[in-house]
């Protein structure tokens, strides 16, 4: 036993893996000791804030301790005054009445454009346009003289007799440590159509996706080791019994299997732990098949028959000589059953067939909040990006750790 | 002859009774959804304010015009007959069109996309293990790993990777639909056109993810191949090694068939649900439709559909692997 973990751990594909694995399962147990956060907790109203950190205005706007700095503030001021609608205006007007060649017209450099902007741009070179135009680019030029010109912001109060008293003023230089602030939430991954943060979200829902995985595994595993051992070893009407029956299921697709049941076990039942159960009873034909494959190869092997000779049960046999030599073969059976659970679980989610629950969120859940809110057509690439690189470690981790195991217990695969 | 003859038999009378559990399957699995959703047209239908007496009557009305009155046999009797004829009765969701007519709009779509897309995933997995495996170096280091993390990102996974970045970052590819939403299905140039660009998203999301899986399988039979004795000794006997090469690769594919034929459902699976991301018009879209409105007999045609077609692919592979595995010949002359 302690030989052959010691051969595991020298196959570079399987430490790989294996890294990987840990380090998200490590990221599951210590995210949320860290991060005290109900991971489902709505925070934002809205959908599909972007990644970031997020100060209260008014916090920022009361701060008392300011700072000076003297870092030039106008390109950022640029940037946040001109919208990409603004510019695309820009340069169409700069184009087609300021007679500025497209190639000299850098959109990206918001500094540069307004510039340009500042000295091509009069109302009189206006040609024929509707009076809607003609009013836009006026509002857009006086948004890019306000951003040229330096002037601080002043915060005022309505008096009792409806005059504005003015309070505060806030220069272009005056900065605010964000330190300081009371109120600040920092978003790595932005937050999702419910308004809840992505990240917190993506750990819970990676733990719970990992937990099906486990369950499905685990149950398709012990069914499909138990049948494969029992046709394996009996032969006979058993094995034909058994063979039937997993060829049927082989040739019937098992994600058709599962919309099925998931189908017909209906919302109200269908919890994670339901929907893990499913996927394991729907699983297991093809390692019942490989399981019976290698019992048939051992079956007749002289240490098995010695021991029917020396008047071993059944039950004997099969755990002393056979199962021993095909536990290497059943991990690895495992390791890919839990992949293509995590898989699974994902995609009867994104059919609308998963966990049907408020409380706990899965990978594919969350692939399905995703794109039942557009995710992926408004460019909030934060809600399921994040998700999709999660699903994929998890199955090229468990993967890699199955392709070292084989090379570890077939040595004809090596190189 | 005689025994191929028998062979086929076999092989056709087993597919049968794979078909009469996976249509029985098909029927009976989503009418044990708890909830009853003939009630729920009825209640739609109505608008509320009615009397108990309507409500029944109306429900009646409902339950006789889509049999769910009848004892579960009967039903299902009724049901086979006329799935025979093609008829799965009228769909719950999208009331009074007929399941056959969603389903017959919606097939050709995913045969369209999966079976090319599958099959050229499948042919340039197989290339690309075989070169991996014959020539080394870049292939086997670089390639054919990076294409092994490819494919462990799910259908789904990489097809949403792609309409963003060439859909919504690069906008060269639409984003959505089977064709441009401004379109009504002729046969002109413009909309053969536009069929071919909202083609290429979902059919490389499939491909991609194809040839990794593929590609591993062929690396490591050919490598078996061709390390076997028949290979050294042809290399003694001065055979081309391009020849060798061939006989090599023809029995290493022999495996990758049989392969294909066990994973055709797990990829099906997952081009189905790709099919949704694109909101492309085909079944996935469609059992999407069905799971949202509660609709069993689409649901119910729509899986039965599929698995007729896995089953038809199923039967192809196994006949053609007949026809090209030598034992398998050798065993039908005995």
């Amino acid at each position: 036993m302690k030989n052959t973990l010691k051969q595991v751990f020298h196959s570079g594909k399987f430490i790989f893996g294996f890294v990987i694995f840990v380090f998200i399962l490590l990221m599951c147990i210590f995210y949320p000791i860290f991060v005290a956060k109900d991971p489902l907790k709505m925070i934002g109203s809205g959908n599909f804030f972007p990644p970031g950190t997020y100060v209260s205005q008014q916090e920022v706007v009361d701060s008392n301790s300011i700072y000076k700095l003297n870092i030039d503030t106008s390109a950022s001021r640029f940037q946040m005054a001109l919208s990409v609608e603004n510019r695309a205006a820009m340069q169409e007007w700069l184009i087609k009445y300021g007679g500025i060649a497209e190639e000299d017209i850098d959109v990206t450099d918001a500094e540069g454009l307004a510039k340009l902007w500042i000295s091509n741009y009069s109302a009189e070179k206006n040609g024929k346009m509707t009076s809607a135009k003609r009013k836009a680019y006026k509002r857009l030029d006086e948004a890019v003289q306000k951003a040229m010109k330096d002037s601080p912001l002043y915060l005022a109060e309505e008096g009792e007799d409806g005059s504005l008293q003015q309070i505060k003023k806030i220069g272009g230089s005056d900065f605010v440590n964000t330190k300081t602030l009371g109120s600040t939430e920092t978003f790595l991954l932005g937050t999702d159509n419910f308004g809840r943060d992505v990240l917190t979200e993506l750990v819970a829902a990676t733990k719970t996706s990992l937990r099906i995985g486990l369950i499905a595994g685990l149950i398709a595993t012990a069914i499909g080791l138990l049948l494969g051992l029992l046709a394996g070893y009996m032969g006979g009407t058993p094995d034909n019994l058994i063979m039937f029956v997993t060829n049927l299921f082989t040739v019937i697709p098992s994600f058709i299997i599962l919309i099925l049941i998931s189908y017909s076990v209906g919302d109200a039942a269908r919890g994670a732990m339901t929907v893990a159960v499913i996927i394991g009873i729907t699983a297991w034909p093809w390692t019942c098949r490989s399981v019976r494959s290698q019992v048939i190869s051992l079956r007749n092997r002289d240490h098995v028959n010695l021991s029917k000779l020396s008047g071993h049960s059944m039950m004997r046999i099969i755990f002393s000589d056979i199962l021993p030599y095909i536990m290497s073969y059943v991990v690895m059976a495992m390791i890919l059953q839990i992949s293509s659970g995590i898989l699974a679980e994902a995609q009867l989610s994104i059919i609308g067939l998963g966990p049907s629950t408020s409380t706990t969120a899965t990978l594919g859940l969350m692939m399905n909040w995703a794109m039942t809110y557009s995710a992926h057509l408004n460019g909030s690439w934060w809600a399921f990006f994040p998700v999709v690189l999660v699903i994929a470690l998890i199955s090229f981790s468990l993967n890699l750790m199955n392709t070292g195991l084989d090379q570890v217990f077939n040595p004809t695969l090596r190189d | 002859m005689k025994g191929m003859k028998k062979y086929y038999g076999q092989k056709i009378l087993w597919y049968l009774l794979t078909l009469v559990c996976a249509v029985i399957l098909n029927f009976a699995l989503p009418r044990m959804m708890p909830g009853n959703p003939v009630s729920a047209i009825a209640a739609r239908s109505l608008g509320g304010n009615e009397s108990a007496t309507t409500i029944q009557k109306v429900y009646d009305d409902y339950a006789e015009k889509f049999g769910v009155n009848k004892p579960m046999w009967e039903q299902f009797l009724i049901w086979a007959k006329n799935a025979l004829r093609g008829d799965f009765g009228v769909s719950f969701s999208q009331y009074p069109r007929p399941v056959s007519d969603i389903i017959a709009s919606a097939v050709w779509w995913t045969v369209a996309l999966q079976l090319p897309a599958i099959l050229i995933g499948w042919i340039l997995g197989n290339l690309l293990g075989a070169v991996a495996a014959y020539l080394r170096g870049v292939f086997d280091k670089a390639i054919l790993p990076l294409f092994l993390f490819i494919s462990n990102i799910p259908a789904f996974g990489m097809a949403v990777v792609l309409l963003w970045v060439f859909g919504i970052q690069l906008k060269i590819a639409p984003t959505s639909g089977g064709y441009g939403f401004d379109m009504i299905p002729n046969m002109s140039w413009t909309f053969v056109k536009s069929v071919i660009a909202h083609y290429q998203l979902p059919f490389w999301s499939i491909v991609l993810i194809t040839i990794g899986g593929q590609a591993i399988g062929m690396r490591s039979m050919s490598i078996y191949e061709l390390n076997a004795d028949y290979v050294k000794y042809s290399r003694f006997l001065g055979i081309r090694d391009s020849k060798i090469v061939g006989y090599v690769f023809h029995n290493a594919m022999l495996p990758q068939i049989t392969g294909l034929a066990l994973s055709l459902g797990t990829m099906i699976g997952g081009a189905l649900v790709a099919e949704i991301i694109f909101s492309y018009p085909g079944l996935g879209t469609t059992i999407l439709a069905a799971t949202t409105g509660q609709d069993y007999p689409l649901l119910s045609a729509c899986t039965l559909i599929i698995t007729i077609m896995v089953l038809i692919a199923n039967l192809v592979v196994e006949l053609l692997y007949g026809v090209i595995d030598p034992r398998v010949k050798a065993a039908q002359q005995d």
